[in-house]
């Protein structure tokens, strides 16, 4: 029979330290959807989306009740609706308003994959969806975007992050009564990957099946208790216990994404081996990093403590599931982390070094609320920083700012449930203004050459 | 098919025989039982075979939750598979 403890133990994950499923994405390819008549292709993406995944929220629910275990967040991604509004000579709103309509229809929370992939420059449809960003993230709810502005393999698209840098603004600013929540749906990526199931950034990848479940897994309240039993414990020991409790963790992810493909008749994808945090408490990234011995997260060690740990974390994740991907790792979004967020508002987080510790870690400068002066190039040059990281360390990095327009540092915006709350973080206002605007392409790097 | 039904609380008289009474009721087939008593508290884990059971897992499980609170205890019924995935490789 089953051990006592084993079963205690499971239980006290869920009920006392948040282990969830975060999500459970179906992605699904919009390529066959593609039309020269906007309205025909809008009703064949209402039809495709409602079709694929009109049992996905139930089948969820189903699985919630019974492993006993939580699945917060049922969701979509689709194929870059550049690509699908390409061959359409409008707008691509309507698509965002479908998308909308169908999640909706779905009882989805988000959908993404309002998306342009320019890494290396723009194709037909690309800039007119890129500039059509902020009007489709105003005039609706649970529509995601993102953009790719550069990679390994390529370089990175200057005149992409010179335009992005005013789209995020955008955003911003055509969003500004509901607390500028438009940019926090958007995402700016280097090296973005095509199996992504956490939002804003998911999108269903070209290469992808026709439609897929991923799975999205969480825990960083597990990884602090276990941590906190060990106090006295050298840094090999840490990473061992995160290793064993990432295995446990990541099997519950494996579990869940095998029962749901199989009840919904759709080929499983991938697990993505993630810490991803909830502004609830006990479920924060920076209170294992503090759990490790740091002060405060964002003092000097802090980077050192999120290697180890994200390290950790692919490695006990690796065994425990099929296939792996999406972006795989640690996040660190200031507003969706309570410990994150403590932590910026005492002064100690500072964007300087957010920026070192995405390094490390998954993804990038994550939810992070700028003070709404900042200017467009700023951003950009933000944009910059960032995806020279990503590309240079053959990693995924992203950028998902909140200019806070009308406001200023030590105000806070706050978007309650997943998307939490976030204090106005100080950013550098010297002008990179000439840099962004001479436009062109950075080289990709000597290692990406690899053939 | 196998789920484990957690019982944990307050000690009280009469638990064992409550579960095992919807357990019967159901069809659901009780394998085995491990019990402890520590200072007040009351822990019971079960093993029941829900191969048979003449109702849905979800409906069974909703009993127990109800039986649960209505003892002030809090009863988890899960498929066996969450922790056989977990703790084995």
């Amino acid at each position: 029979m089953l051990n006592v403890y084993d079963i205690l133990e499971t239980i006290r994950m869920i009920q006392d330290e948040c282990l969830d499923i975060r999500t459970i994405t179906m992605g699904i390819s919009l390529m066959d959807c593609i039309d020269s008549d906007i309205d025909r292709a809008c009703e064949k993406v209402y039809e495709k989306i409602t079709r694929c995944a009109g049992k996905l929220v139930k089948t969820g629910e189903e699985i919630e009740k019974e492993y006993g275990i939580p699945i917060i967040n049922k969701r979509i991604s689709v194929t870059p609706i550049a690509i699908v509004s390409a061959a359409c000579n409008a707008s691509p709103v309507k698509f965002a308003l479908t998308m909308e309509k169908a999640a909706k229809a779905c009882g989805v929370n988000l959908i993404g994959g309002y998306s342009a992939l320019v890494q290396k420059g723009f194709s037909a449809g690309d800039e007119r969806l890129i500039r059509s960003i902020p009007e489709a993230l105003a005039s609706t709810t649970c529509v995601c975007s993102s953009v790719n502005i550069g990679s390994t393999k390529t370089g990175i698209n200057m005149d992409a992050v010179k335009l992005m840098g005013q789209i995020v603004r955008e955003s911003a600013e055509a969003t500004v009564d509901d607390q500028c929540f438009g940019a926090a749906k958007l995402v700016v990526f280097c090296n973005a990957v095509d199996d992504n199931p956490f939002m804003a950034g998911a999108f269903h990848g070209v290469g992808e099946p026709d439609c897929i479940i991923n799975v999205g897994v969480s825990g960083p309240g597990v990884v602090r208790s276990a941590l906190a039993k060990y106090p006295d414990a050298d840094i090999n020991e840490l990473a061992d216990i995160i290793k064993k409790t990432a295995y446990k963790i990541t099997r519950v992810g494996q579990l869940v994404g095998v029962r749901a493909s199989e009840k919904l008749g759709v080929p499983f994808g991938i697990v993505d081996l993630s810490l991803a945090p909830t502004p609830a408490v006990g479920d924060s990234v920076a209170y294992i990093l503090e759990e490790m011995g740091l002060e405060k997260c964002g003092c000097a060690g802090t980077t050192a403590c999120l290697a180890m740990l994200n390290d950790a974390v692919k490695k006990g994740g690796v065994m425990a599931c099929s296939r792996i991907g999406g972006l795989s790792g640690a996040f660190i979004p200031v507003s969706e982390d309570a410990g994150m967020i403590a932590a910026a508002e005492s002064g100690s987080l500072l964007i300087e070094k957010l920026e070192a510790m995405t390094a490390v870690c998954s993804v990038g400068l994550d939810m992070i609320v700028i003070p709404g002066d900042t200017t467009a190039e700023v951003i950009s040059g933000i944009i910059a920083d960032e995806a020279a990281i990503g590309m240079v360390n053959s990693k995924t990095t992203a950028v998902r700012v909140i200019p806070a327009i009308g406001c200023k540092e030590g105000d806070v915006l706050d978007w309650g449930g997943l998307f939490g709350k976030g204090p106005v973080m100080k950013v550098n206002t010297y002008s990179p203004s000439k840099f962004i605007n001479r436009g062109g392409q950075i080289p990709a790097p000597l290692h990406s050459l690899k053939n | 098919m196998k789920a484990v039904i957690t019982v944990i609380g307050k000690d009280a008289v009469g638990i064992l025989a409550k579960v095992s009474n919807i357990c019967a009721e159901n069809n659901a087939n009780v394998i085995e039982v491990t019990q402890s008593v520590l200072q007040d508290m009351f822990a019971m884990i079960m093993l029941v075979d829900i191969t048979n059971i003449n109702n849905d897992f979800v409906a069974l499980q909703d009993k127990l939750t109800a039986l649960g609170d209505s003892l002030g205890l809090k009863i988890h019924t899960m498929h066996e598979d969450i922790f056989n995935t977990m703790h084995r490789i």
